[in-house]
């Protein structure tokens, strides 16, 4: 109890990583976000959950400029995002990003897929983006599928290369998108158990996803999204035992009925 | 065990039954397994022994292979390769200077070289790169001559298979990049370049080549300064790059519509820029999913280089036409047009080939993203 005291000022007194003002974004007539506040301070953890559509992977994906939000200000390690591309491409090496469908470059090895931007954009010595290339993967387990081509791995290996690629750019920040949702069941828990590694270790992530246990286990606070606003913000306990909004109490009797 | 015994034995006894009794076993499960398909077999058969028998009666048991004009080869009724024999050097060169002539024969054996170690051997990208570049660079020193003691030969007088070599490969070299940049440019964001994009792709596609090859050879000296002068055939040449390179962009156009989304997005996220992103994540993988339209372009390229001849520069199909208005061989056009025919079916079934291993040796080596 004393440590998650102390854990919890800790992350109070860290700086803000990431900051949403009233970010709004729409499709054509369509309001995607409304209204977006969010502040995620450095070490914080932050689990997404809602239903489909409704905005929380545009939420997420709006940090690194791969969707352009249309109103409101978004703020990455004090860096406001903009049109302006350096800024951009600044803000891109501090963040990194896991997608659904994983996304590895399909004509190169898993060691190519890691060393690629450090050594392109970090402007790293191939030997030592090969080395911190191999570290990465002895984290997350599969050192040994170094050579292969990923079409050769299974869809949970791939997951776990995408994210060994995101940390070679030694991000401060993760986004996770859905990163288990294309997954087969049994592989689900090695990729969790990759992510939670990360949480302990102090990284900062922004997850969307719908793995609850996974929530409870690492999130320091839970946003529920629905139709483009956030309904609810609080922390894992709370958010599970005594949800606040009527919308949070039907998500979550839905998800965790079985 | 038991299985591989039964196995080696029944291979034995295989073996020696002999090649005709296996033939024979697979002429009767594949060939008249019914009464339909023996029929037709035996049609078939019929209508080959039928088109074959002429066919080597005239091309070798009664063809002439020595003679000093088409009258002889008339009384015996079969090919005239005598015209071959006796014209085949200014069929390959043309009016290329007698004495010289081993320097194209040269560059011809310095293309068949580099097509045979481009797919024999397995090279480096950049290895390719840099012997086409030096043998074709080469190969043009070599027909200009002035060094070393070889008297200079101007543009006017390289005809012959050179010229069909040297266009192509020069051709479809320089209009590559170009291809490149149109085929980025007509997916760019920015209007102004996907419309000149498009302006030139269409533009090219939309006009025979002959019309090109006019344009280039008989308008633009009208447009130059007094006193710059381009030679016909380096016009020529732009006008094949301009024309295959619309072609050519195209295909490349096809490939990069098929790299996913999230190949750009997962670059992006990582902060790499358009360029490098364009050079290795998406050009790698659009450049090998064009690969048979790439060839399919080449090929054909090759094929319309003999459209040069319209505007009198002389190559393989134009040294024949020329050749065959020797009074004495008047009626060699059989033989003539039979012989540029095996030479571009030599060179273009060799391409189709190539891209065929090259094809089967990138899905080995490069398995496409497993999808649920």
């Amino acid at each position: 109890m004393a440590t998650q005291q102390a854990a919890t000022a800790a992350q109070v007194a860290g700086r803000p990583m990431i900051e949403l003002r009233n970010v709004n974004k729409w499709y054509g007539d369509f309001h995607v976000l409304k209204d977006i506040n969010l502040e995620v301070r450095k070490g914080e953890k932050v689990v997404v959950c809602g239903p489909s559509g409704s905005g929380k992977s545009t939420m997420i994906r709006c940090i690194n400029r791969l969707e352009e939000h249309q109103k409101g200000q978004i703020f990455v390690d004090g860096i406001e995002l903009t049109g302006d591309v350096k800024h951009v491409e600044a803000i891109r090496r501090e963040v990194g990003m896991v997608f659904q469908q994983f996304n590895l470059f399909p004509h190169l090895t898993v060691l190519q897929n890691l060393t690629l931007a450090p050594i392109w954009v970090r402007k790293m010595p191939k030997k030592e983006a090969e080395e911190l290339a191999m570290q990465l993967l002895e984290r997350v387990k599969i050192p040994e599928q170094a050579n292969k081509y990923p079409g050769q791995l299974s869809g949970g290996q791939q997951q776990r290369v995408a994210i060994a690629r995101s940390l070679c750019m030694k991000p401060e920040v993760m986004l996770f998108d859905e990163p288990t949702s294309a997954l087969d069941p049994e592989m689900i828990k090695e990729v969790l158990d990759v992510m939670v590694g990360l949480a302990l270790e102090g990284m900062t992530m922004i997850c969307v996803t719908h793995e609850m246990g996974f929530a409870r286990t690492v999130a320091d606070s839970m946003i529920f999204m629905d139709r483009g606003q956030v309904v609810e913000v609080a922390p894992p306990k709370e958010f599970f035992a005594n949800p606040k909004s009527d919308r949070t109490k039907l998500f979550l009797s839905q998800i965790l009925s079985h | 065990m038991t299985d591989i015994t039964h196995d080696a034995s029944a291979g034995l006894f295989e073996a020696r039954r002999g090649v005709v009794a296996r033939s024979w076993d697979w002429a009767r499960t594949n060939l008249f397994n019914s009464v339909l398909n023996s029929l037709l077999t035996l049609m078939i058969v019929y209508l080959i022994v039928r088109l074959a028998v002429p066919l080597i009666n005239w091309a070798i048991v009664d063809s002439t292979f020595v003679a000093q004009n088409d009258a002889a080869c008339k009384a015996a009724g079969g090919a005239c390769w005598a015209f071959i024999g006796n014209w085949g050097r200014f069929l390959l060169f043309g009016r290329f200077p007698d004495p010289e002539r081993w320097r194209p024969a040269l560059v011809i054996v310095i293309f068949a070289a580099m097509m045979l170690m481009s797919s024999r051997v397995r090279l480096s990208g950049k290895t390719l790169f840099i012997m086409w570049g030096g043998g074709v660079a080469g190969s043009v020193a070599l027909m200009f001559g002035g060094f070393l003691g070889m008297p200079y030969v101007e543009t006017e007088l390289w005809n012959g298979v050179p010229l069909n070599l040297l266009l192509t490969v020069g051709g479809c070299g320089f209009a590559f990049p170009v291809a490149i940049f149109a085929a980025l440019g007509r997916r760019s964001r920015m209007p102004a370049i996907r419309w000149l994009s498009v302006a030139y792709i269409e533009l090219f596609r939309g006009v025979p080549l002959i019309t090109v090859l006019f344009m280039a050879t008989v308008m633009v000296p009208l447009f130059l300064p007094t006193g710059v002068t381009i030679a016909k055939l380096w016009r020529a040449e732009v006008a094949f790059t301009l024309f295959f390179g619309s072609y050519l962009a195209e295909a490349i156009r096809g490939g990069l519509q098929v790299i996913p989304r999230g190949q750009y997005e997962a670059a992006d996220a990582l902060g790499i820029g358009y360029w490098r992103k364009t050079r290795l994540v998406i050009l790698p993988q659009a450049l090998a999913i064009s690969i048979p339209s790439l060839v399919n372009t080449s090929i054909s390229a090759f094929k319309d280089t003999v459209l040069i001849t319209i505007v009198g520069i002389f190559d393989l199909l134009g040294d024949v036409n020329s050749a065959m208005n020797a009074p004495e061989w008047r009626s060699a056009y059989w033989e003539g047009y039979t012989f540029v025919a095996a030479i571009f079916f030599a060179v273009c079934f060799f391409m189709s080939r190539y891209s065929q291993s090259l094809e089967r040796s990138l899905s080995r080596a490069r398995p496409g993203p497993r999808r649920k």
